[in-house]
């Protein structure tokens, strides 16, 4: 059979979901009630650090180069912990699509839970499914644009109050929202939440569907991650056809599966998908299918899960007349065992480096030009350009000494080789980095590469030391 | 492309395919999304605005310029334009600041040593070094040896006047006489000498030629050098008892030194570059770990030995330039 000719373009298919109630649409409305609430309230939370850092819970403090999560303060070349959390994030997910499918695109993901909102809005505004198709195909009146403008003025409140919450995460949220009312705040704060605005806006109201079938690659990962033991939602075909409507299959028991063709989870698909034409990328598992069909078996009389979660093998022990394996050995399979060792593994081993990381650190780059040369008495002398890492929130006394080098005396730029000594204290202040330029006098003889250690110990009451190997060098 | 010939409808999906075939596998013909065309020409559309806006199209002597006359050359004019003014109001405090009482702004010193390190890399290093390490008659400006002294004022001045300078009466001036070239002395004297020099300076052990090199030393060196071969920072005679030899401390390079002299030159920068520039290049010098603390000035200053000494110089220098 030979093709018809088609158009290179295709058009997008309006997507009216119908409203639906059900377990798992309560299930999305409480992910949604706590996602949003994370979302909006998280930089509102204060937390006490002392006289000497922010007291916002959660703050990328980029200006600054810190990152603050409640009692923890991670400094730029602590970014590892970012980059855990990152792999933990990334195996988190790996864990969830293992287990329960695509878990996350039906429930979590932000562009699942804002086009939700997006969807209830429109409701609101322009009634149900049947209503917003009539809607739409009309001509335009004033009615039309009354609601058209309605519905995307909320939208676009939305939009801006999801953009407008984000910069929050970024600086002090009380100081950022006066500064950003009476326009004093920094112009990458309002371009910020221009595009956020923006891309709120496009993707919840009108891309909706288009952004997880062709501009995500997460669902396409996705499919290659799911196995026969993934959760996914399926049409039980073998249960369901053949198809004919209730008047007919109750004529003909024999002749007609359960499906009575009602194309309820049709109506109700956020993406716009028939579920029964078998998995496939537009399914973002979100089962309100799987509401609207239980429903319906139960108006007709027919067992629930016509339309329901099942893994492959589970359909495959269905079809043969076997038990389905219990739930929880779906969700505990090897695989999953294997993601959550290793999810686990990452956090414990964060969680224990965080427990024991250092509070104060020291770092020494060598002068290389010159990196050695003569005094006047016959010795030689290094430079150093040395920082000193008090990541406490309060000032500190520092020892700084060169450990493993004999005979050497150590003077900074800001005294002269007059007060050359063996050890150089200096107070570090609170929260912040040091930087010394140290000079080293050594005698000339000795081997023309000297292993020694820059060591800092704090001498207030807490303590702590750390250092760093170097090398003094000798002219040849 | 679509091969209509074998094109046909995937029954599973219901769409088209390409005609393609490999090993039982097809290639759906999926239309692309409506809003992808409309983003494309919207690509379009901004690509055209740009060509408008901005230069795009080389011509053979120039280039399209743009609407907006926007350059590369005219942003770096406007950074560099910017840049200068906001170091402006420095450069004019730092100009206004007497050096010695630089240290005590802490911020504004912090300032003239960064730009003297910008203003170094420009003018000194084809001598001294990019690192100030100097080389075999450039002295190394890292060290804690001065031939005119290491405090902010002499470094300064050092720097205006600039060194054996013959057309400039203020420039820093030191002839040492070439002992052997100008037969002052015979060759076995100047062998002597030598042994003297290395003697003081600890590089190696008396015996008679430098005993003999002593007197010598006394006779002809001491008056610019000290007795003890100390040096003198009035005079630009170095220190010949330290580790650092501007030249080589070694037998060969100090006799090629009493025998012919040295007389190195640096210029004079108080006429080519405007007083901030010479300030900040004062004070990165001296931030290099051998800057000295300004002497503690003397009272009354006292004719002394070293003031007829002084005398003598001048003579030489006038010697010098004739």
């Amino acid at each position: 059979m030979t093709a018809a000719p088609l158009s290179l373009y295709a058009k997008r298919k309006g997507v009216y979901p119908k409203a639906i109630d059900g377990f798992y649409r309560r299930l999305k409305w409480v992910v949604m009630a706590v996602t949003l609430a994370i979302y909006w309230i998280t930089p509102w939370l204060r937390w006490d650090r002392g006289p000497y850092a922010p007291d916002q819970a959660v703050l990328v403090d980029l200006a600054h180069r810190r990152f603050y999560m409640f009692a923890i303060e991670i400094w730029p070349h602590e970014f590892y912990y970012v980059a855990g959390l990152l792999v933990m994030a990334g195996v988190g997910l790996f864990l969830v699509t293992s287990a329960v499918g695509r878990a996350w695109c039906g429930y979590a993901c932000p562009q699942t839970v804002w086009t939700d909102l997006y969807q209830h809005v429109e409701r609101f505004i322009d009634g149900d499914r049947n209503a917003q198709i009539r809607l739409d195909k009309a001509p335009w009146s004033a009615g039309k644009i009354a609601r058209r403008v309605a519905k995307w003025s909320i939208w676009l409140f939305i939009a801006f109050g999801t953009g407008g919450a984000w910069i929050f995460y970024f600086a002090d949220a009380p100081t950022l929202q006066q500064q950003f009312w009476s326009g004093t705040a920094a112009p990458v704060a309002y371009a910020t939440v221009a595009v956020l605005t923006a891309t709120t806006f496009i993707l919840g109201g009108f891309m909706r569907e288009q952004v997880c079938i062709y501009m995500c690659p997460w669902p396409r990962i996705q499919t290659a991650m799911l196995d026969e033991k993934s959760l996914v939602v399926t049409y039980k075909y073998w249960r369901g056809e053949q198809r004919g409507s209730l008047k007919k299959s109750l004529a003909q028991p024999d002749a007609f599966g359960d499906c009575i063709d009602c194309d309820q989870c049709v109506a109700v698909c956020p993406t716009g998908i028939d579920i029964r034409e078998g998995p496939q990328i537009g399914c973002i598992t979100c089962a309100l299918c799987v509401d609207a069909c239980d429903k319906v078996m139960a108006q007709v009389g027919r067992p629930r899960g016509l339309i329901d979660y099942c893994t492959e093998d589970d359909a495959t022990a269905e079809k043969a007349g076997r038990a389905p394996r219990p739930v929880i050995r779906s969700l505990l399979h090897v695989r999953t065992l294997v993601y959550l060792t290793l999810w686990s593994a990452v956090g414990v081993a964060m969680l224990f480096a965080l427990g024991t990381r250092t509070r104060i650190d020291i770092s020494a780059q060598q002068d290389r030009n010159p990196i050695a040369m003569r005094l006047s008495d016959g010795t030689v002398r290094n430079a150093f350009t040395v920082k000193l890492r008090n990541m406490e929130s309060r000032p500190r006394p520092m020892r700084i000494s060169a450990e493993g080098l004999a005979g050497v005396s150590l003077w900074t730029d800001r005294d002269g080789r007059a007060d050359a000594r063996a050890a150089i204290d200096t107070i570090v202040p609170s929260d912040s980095v040091a930087k010394l330029r140290i000079f080293l006098a050594a005698p000339a003889n000795g081997p023309q590469r000297e292993d020694f250690a820059f060591t800092v110990r704090a001498t207030d009451r807490e303590g702590g030391t750390a250092s760093e190997p170097a090398h003094f060098e000798r002219l040849q | 492309m679509a091969d209509p010939t074998k094109s046909k409808i995937d029954q599973h999906s219901g769409t088209p395919t390409m005609g393609h075939e490999w090993d039982g596998i097809e290639e759906l013909d999926t239309p692309l999304p409506r809003w992808w065309l409309w983003t494309f020409y919207a690509c379009i559309l901004f690509s055209l605005g740009y060509v408008i806006a901005y230069p795009a199209w080389p011509l053979v002597n120039s280039y399209t310029k743009g609407m907006l006359g926007w350059s590369s050359r005219g942003d770096l004019a406007r950074d560099m334009a910017a840049q200068a003014a906001k170091v402006a109001p420095i450069h004019r405090a730092i100009a206004a600041t007497p050096i010695d009482q630089l240290p005590a702004n802490a911020a504004l010193m912090q300032a003239a040593v960064d730009g003297g390190r910008a203003a170094f890399k420009v003018h000194c290093v084809q001598c001294h070094g990019s690192g100030a390490a100097g080389s075999k008659g450039y002295p190394n400006l890292n060290d804690d040896d001065w031939l005119w002294g290491g405090d902010l004022v002499t470094i300064e001045k050092t720097i205006i006047d600039g060194v054996r300078n013959p057309d400039h009466a203020e420039t820093r001036m030191s002839i040492m006489p070439a002992f052997g070239r100008d037969q002052l002395l015979q060759a076995a004297q100047v062998d002597d000498l030598v042994a003297h020099v290395r003697t003081i300076s600890g590089q190696q052990k008396p015996d008679a030629a430098s005993r003999r090199g002593g007197q010598l030393f006394a006779d002809n060196c001491a008056v610019c050098h000290g007795p003890a071969g100390k040096g003198n920072r009035e005079l630009g005679a170095p220190n010949l008892t330290d580790g650092i030899w501007l030249y080589g401390g070694d037998a060969e390079s100090i006799h090629q030194t009493v025998w012919n002299s040295r007389q190195g030159v640096m210029p004079r920068w108080g006429d080519k570059l405007d007083p901030a520039t010479v300030r900040m290049l004062a004070a990165y010098v001296h931030s290099l770990g051998g800057g000295e603390a300004a002497p503690v000035p003397v009272p009354v200053p006292v004719p002394t030995v070293a003031a007829a000494v002084d005398n003598g110089a001048a003579e030489a220098t006038s010697d010098a330039r004739q």
